[in-house]
This record gives C-alpha cells, sequence and structure tokens, in this order.
C-alpha cells in the first residue's frame, strides 16, 4: 500500500509501415506536389562552413537483404561541434535530414557537413558524430544509432568508450571510401550487428 | 526551421514496458529487422537533447486538412468525415507547444497513395492521405480528414490491419522522436491485429485507441475522435546541475 506518484508514460510506439514515405517523405511516395517544401530536404544551406561530405549505406536484415523501405532521420552539429539554436551555431545548419533507401537496391545517401566535436557537460567531449533515427516495416520501435568517422580521433568518446565489447566499436565507424565520401552500413541482426542506442 | 529548444536536463530513460516488443513471430518482417544484442543503455547527452525547430512559416494552410489539401481545396475527399484532435505533453506533464505532427493514412477503401501500394481498392482522385501541423501554445492539434477503411496484408493467412492513422510526432529534442498509430474506438479488428498485439500490455494498446469525442463533432458536418500523445520528458530535480560522473 502506498499513494500514488502521479506520471505520465511515454505513447507507445508502432511501426511506420512501408507506406513511412506517404507522410514524411511524399516526393519519394510519388506524391511530389503535397507540400509547399518538404521537412528534413538537407542539413544544411548553401553558405554553410565545412566540409561537404556524403555517407553512403544501407540497411541490411538478419539475412543479409538490404532494407528498400527505410526512412532514416540524422541529427548533428555544425562543423564547430554547435548543435543549432546554440550560441554562435552556423545559421546555414539546420541539423536534421530525412532520407530514404532507394527503392530498388536499399541504397541510402546522406549528404551533409562534417560535424566537430561536441563539448558536453561537465567537461565530457563527443567525437565527431552524425545521430541516426531508422525506421521501417517490421521495426515496431525506431532504432538509434550514431555514424562516428574513421578518419577523426575517436579515442576519448564518451559513448564509444561504453562500449564493453570493443570489437563492436567498428560498427559505428563510417569507413573513408574517396575524398569527403564514407560508407556506413547498418546490421540489423548477425555476428557484426550494429551497436544500437537507448538513449 | 532553425534554432533549436533546449529544454534542460537529461531525458528520462525510455520504459520498454510501455513499447511493442521488438521482435514478434506473428508479425513476420520484425523476425529479421529486430536487433539481436540488447542496446546500449546510456544517460541522454547534448545529442538527444536537442533538435530542429520547426515554423509556422514553412506550413501552408491546407497541411492540415487530408480532405482538401490533395485538392487544393478544389473538391472533398471520399469518406466519413472526422475532425481528429487532442494534446501532445511529456512525461513531465507539461505542453509541448510547436511539436510538428505529421500523419499519413489509407482512403476510404483502405488504399495508400504511394507507388508501393498494389491493393486493388481504387484511389480517390481528391485524397493524397498525409498531413501535417505545429501544436499551438498549449500542445493541441487537429486534423480534418476522413475515416480510413481497414486493409489486408501479406503476413499470416488472412491478415487485416484496423482503420489506422500513422502519426509521427517530432518534440524539441532528438531523442523524443516517435512513430505510432491511432486506432478507432470498438474496431473489431484491432483485438486480430498482429501490428496492435506486438504492444503486450493491454492498457498500453487502448492508449493508441481514440474515443469518439462527441462532444467534438459537428451537426450535419463531421464526427470527431480524440488522440492524445505524450513525449519523454526532463529528469527535473534539484540534484541535476552538480558535476556528472560517468
Ligand atoms: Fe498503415
Amino acid at each position: 500500500m502506498s499513494a500514488k506518484v502521479s506520471n505520465f508514460q511515454e505513447t507507445p510506439s508502432q511501426t511506420a509501415g512501408p507506406y513511412v514515405h506517404i507522410g514524411l517523405m511524399p516526393t519519394h511516395a510519388g506524391n511530389a506536389g503535397s507540400y509547399d517544401g518538404e521537412i528534413g530536404v538537407s542539413p544544411f544551406v548553401d553558405g554553410v562552413k565545412g566540409e561537404i561530405i556524403e555517407i553512403r549505406g544501407a540497411v541490411i536484415d538478419g539475412q543479409g537483404m538490404t532494407l528498400r523501405d527505410a526512412v532514416i532521420e540524422s541529427w548533428q552539429a555544425d562543423a564547430d561541434g554547435r548543435y543549432p539554436g546554440e550560441t554562435g551555431a552556423d545559421p546555414c545548419v539546420t541539423g536534421h535530414c530525412r532520407f530514404a533507401a532507394d527503392p530498388a537496391s536499399g541504397e541510402f545517401c546522406l549528404r551533409t557537413v562534417k560535424p566537430g566535436i561536441v563539448a558536453d557537460r561537465a567537461g565530457v567531449t563527443q567525437a565527431p558524430h552524425i545521430s541516426l533515427w531508422i525506421v521501417a516495416r517490421g521495426i515496431n520501435q525506431g532504432l538509434s544509432t550514431r555514424i562516428y568517422f574513421e578518419d577523426e580521433d575517436n579515442g576519448s568518446d564518451f559513448l564509444l568508450g561504453r562500449i564493453e565489447n570493443k570489437n563492436r566499436c567498428g560498427t559505428l565507424i563510417a569507413k573513408k571510401t574517396g575524398e569527403a565520401s564514407y560508407r556506413f552500413e547498418i546490421k540489423l541482426q548477425g555476428p557484426d550487428e550494429t551497436v544500437f542506442l537507448d538513449i | 526551421m532553425g534554432k533549436a529548444m533546449i529544454d534542460s536536463g537529461r531525458l528520462i530513460p525510455r520504459n520498454g514496458a510501455v513499447h511493442p516488443v521488438r521482435r514478434d513471430m506473428e508479425y513476420k518482417t520484425s523476425v529479421l529487422r529486430s536487433p539481436d544484442f540488447p542496446l546500449l543503455s546510456l544517460e541522454s547527452t547534448k545529442t538527444e537533447e536537442t533538435g530542429p525547430v520547426f515554423g509556422h512559416t514553412s506550413l501552408g494552410p491546407l497541411d492540415n486538412d487530408l480532405i482538401l489539401n490533395w485538392s487544393k481545396g478544389l473538391a472533398s475527399a471520399i469518406g466519413e468525415r472526422i475532425l481528429l484532435h487532442g494534446r501532445v505533453i511529456d512525461e513531465n506533464g507539461r505542453s509541448v507547444p510547436k511539436a510538428l505532427i505529421e500523419i499519413w493514412q489509407a482512403n476510404a477503401g483502405g488504399r495508400y497513395r504511394h507507388v508501393e501500394d498494389t491493393y486493388f481498392a481504387p484511389l480517390d482522385d481528391n485524397f493524397g492521405g498525409c498531413g501535417r501541423t505545429l501544436t499551438d501554445a498549449e500542445g493541441r492539434y487537429q486534423f480534418m480528414t476522413i475515416k480510413p477503411g481497414a486493409y489486408p496484408w501479406p503476413n499470416r493467412g488472412n491478415d487485416w490491419r484496423p482503420a489506422h492513422i500513422h502519426f509521427s510526432i517530432f518534440g524539441h529534442s532528438f531523442g523524443q522522436r516517435l512513430i505510432t498509430q491511432m486506432y478507432f474506438e470498438g474496431d473489431p479488428l484491432i483485438d486480430r491485429c498482429p501490428i496492435a498485439a506486438t504492444i503486450k500490455d493491454r492498457s498500453q494498446l487502448e492508449r493508441l485507441v481514440a474515443p469518439l469525442d462527441f462532444l467534438a463533432a459537428r451537426p450535419l458536418d463531421f464526427l470527431a475522435y480524440r488522440f492524445d500523445i505524450v513525449l519523454r520528458g526532463r529528469r527535473q530535480t534539484m540534484f541535476e546541475n552538480k558535476t556528472e560522473g560517468l
């Protein structure tokens, strides 16, 4: 017996389903013109400071098939590690992008500005990274993960340091494939399963 | 879109018990698309605690009217006219103003306007099936739309989705991101749906079933349904500001 703490619980999630593009990326669903301006088309606008990069990849299921219906959202800091809204943040960085797997190949491409080192609370620093949120048919609750970069110093990153099995850290690190281009594969299952975050 | 709103405090950790199981043999696609390993649980960082702000400027006047937006106001979509409304709050019980709500749905016959939907129920020339709006200062939102039809889908031998509307909610921080589905009170297909059944706690599933809100219906025009949404909140105690170690 006790008094009740009054609280509110988060609304339960449900899968985004295969037609999520209608709502989030209508042009991708074949419905261009649904809106005057879609949300998350690019995470930056002209005049942005920093290096423009392309990250290509795919979301891969437990049998090695690419998800052709996946939609990913990204959120990131600017080239100096400041999030939009913070003092001194680059006004040309919106930080948020939506991109979808190609309906034929399952490949995605995120074109963005490379983020900088993020200074967090209490002297904690985070290596340059992009946060991802992945939804698709069969994913009952959106999956969170992060992209780090092979050509950055990730040694003192707070989050990577918390991965107990160090062999799994590599699943969060994009491989450099060329000048300003990277590859990042998201594996939902298997021995190389990507580290997903409850954060 | 522009400045992020930085609410203070760490995000309240997610409570897995309110959410669906990630893998459910009865929802077959989930079997190969759900992680095998446990997720890495961590306190939120600035990355999860910040997010984009969506300004009214980017939304059009018909964006929250699915009856009229596809035809640009020229003709009405076919179906049972409904007002869909509610409030967005967080786990602290605070209103969430300027939350971006995006919805998508099938038409009255159960057909989606999507290149991949091949169900033979016909498209409605005057129905696109998406809408979006921002919550007001009290966290309230509303849409005009038509009640979607049930539709069959390949899973078990004869599975049908109950009438439902997909909801995407973007609060103030990326860590609050949520997609869900809203069902309609009294629909007998809810209890037969393997996607609804991925939520194992019956009382949690019931939170997704919108009641008829008869007082909000307009005579000789539309019925109304009410759907309230709760996003993750912030831990807010006076001890939160201390220097935090790892
Ligand atoms: Fe659906």
